[in-house]
C-alpha cells in the first residue's frame, strides 16, 4: 500500500508536469479556449473567434503537486511491510 | 429655348445627384459576418488579462463630404465579453465585476468630432462622446479613424449593393471611474483597461 501510494504520487507529479510542459509551459491560468484570428479581406479587420482547447496553467500544475504531496503524505501512515522468514 | 431647358434640367439633375451623394448615410454595425470586435487588455503587476467582445450593434450617421458631422451610437453586449479562462469569464460577467445581468450593454454615443483630417477615403479625428459602462456614463474623447469604402458592401456580402464604413479606435479607461471594484485587486486586475475597437458598418443601397 505504502509503495503504491508513493508510485501514484510520483506519477501524479510527473504526469501533470509533463502535460503542462507538453502543452507549452503556460504560466497563466488554465484556459479552455483559445482565440483564433481571421482577416476580413475587404475591411482589413481581424475577427476573433474562440475554439475549444484545453491549455493547462499553473493552477493545473499546482493541483498535480498538491495531489502528489497528499498521496506521499498519506503513504507515511502505512508501515513498510516487514520481511518475516 | 429647348437647349436652355435641357441645360436647366441637366443642371437640376446634377445638383440633385450631388445632393444625394453628400447627404449623411446611416451605417448599421450589426455585422452578419461576425468579424466586428472590441479587444480589451489589462496588464496588472501579477496578472495579464486579454479578451474580446463580438456582440456589437448600433448605427452611425456619416457623411463622407462632411465627416465632422458624424453621430451615432455603438453598443457592445456585456455578455459577449470573453476571456479564455472559464472561471475568469464567470467572474467577469458576475455581479462583483461587470454585472452583465443588470447592465447588459456597454455603449459609446458620439457627440462631436474635432481635429478632422481627411486623406482620400480615410478620416481621422478626436471623437467626443458618452461612454457608458456598468451604468456609469462618462464623457470621453478618443482618437478615431474612419475608412469609407464606397461600393464595397457587395464584395463583403454578396447580392447587396452599398458602402462600408470601418471605424478603428484605441483608447484606455480606468475601471474605478465606472465603479468596477474600485481600490480592489489592483495587483491582479489592472485599473487601466486598454480598449481597441475595429468595426465595419454597412449602408445598403437599392
Amino acid at each position: 500500500m505504502k509503495r503504491g501510494l508513493q508510485i501514484l504520487a510520483l506519477t501524479s507529479l510527473l504526469g501533470t508536469t509533463g502535460i503542462w510542459a507538453g502543452t507549452g509551459f503556460n504560466r497563466g491560468w488554465t484556459k479552455t479556449s483559445e482565440p483564433v484570428k481571421t482577416l476580413d479581406a475587404v475591411t482589413g479587420i481581424e475577427g476573433i473567434t474562440y475554439r475549444q482547447k484545453f491549455l493547462p496553467g499553473v493552477d493545473f500544475l499546482g493541483a498535480g503537486a498538491a495531489l502528489a504531496i497528499g498521496l506521499a503524505g498519506t503513504s507515511l501512515f502505512f508501515r513498510k511491510p516487514s520481511n518475516t522468514q | 429655348m429647348i437647349l436652355f431647358r435641357q441645360l436647366l434640367l441637366t443642371g437640376l439633375l446634377a445638383g440633385l445627384t450631388y445632393g444625394a451623394q453628400a447627404a449623411p448615410q446611416t451605417f448599421d454595425f450589426k455585422d452578419p459576418k461576425g468579424v466586428n470586435n472590441a479587444v480589451f487588455q489589462l496588464d496588472a503587476p501579477l496578472e495579464s488579462i486579454n479578451g474580446s467582445a463580438n456582440g456589437i450593434s448600433g448605427t452611425v450617421s456619416f457623411d463622407p463630404e462632411n465627416p465632422a458631422a458624424v453621430s451615432g451610437k455603438i453598443i457592445v453586449t456585456t455578455a459577449s465579453l470573453t476571456v479564455p479562462n472559464p472561471m475568469q469569464n464567470t467572474h467577469l460577467h458576475g455581479p462583483n465585476w461587470l454585472d452583465a445581468e443588470k447592465f447588459p450593454e456597454i455603449s459609446f454615443e458620439a457627440k462631436s468630432l474635432a481635429n478632422v483630417k481627411t486623406t482620400d477615403n480615410v478620416t481621422t479625428g478626436d471623437l467626443t462622446g458618452t461612454f457608458t459602462l456598468k451604468g456609469v456614463a462618462k464623457d470621453l474623447t478618443v482618437p478615431v479613424k474612419f475608412t469609407y469604402l464606397k461600393d464595397k458592401l457587395g464584395a463583403r456580402v454578396p447580392k447587396l449593393n452599398g458602402d462600408l464604413l470601418v471605424i478603428r479606435a484605441n483608447f484606455a479607461i480606468n475601471r474605478e471611474d465606472f465603479n468596477i471594484q474600485p481600490g480592489q485587486y489592483e495587483d491582479k486586475v489592472s485599473t487601466t483597461i486598454n480598449l481597441s475597437l475595429a468595426i465595419a458598418g454597412a449602408s445598403p443601397k437599392p
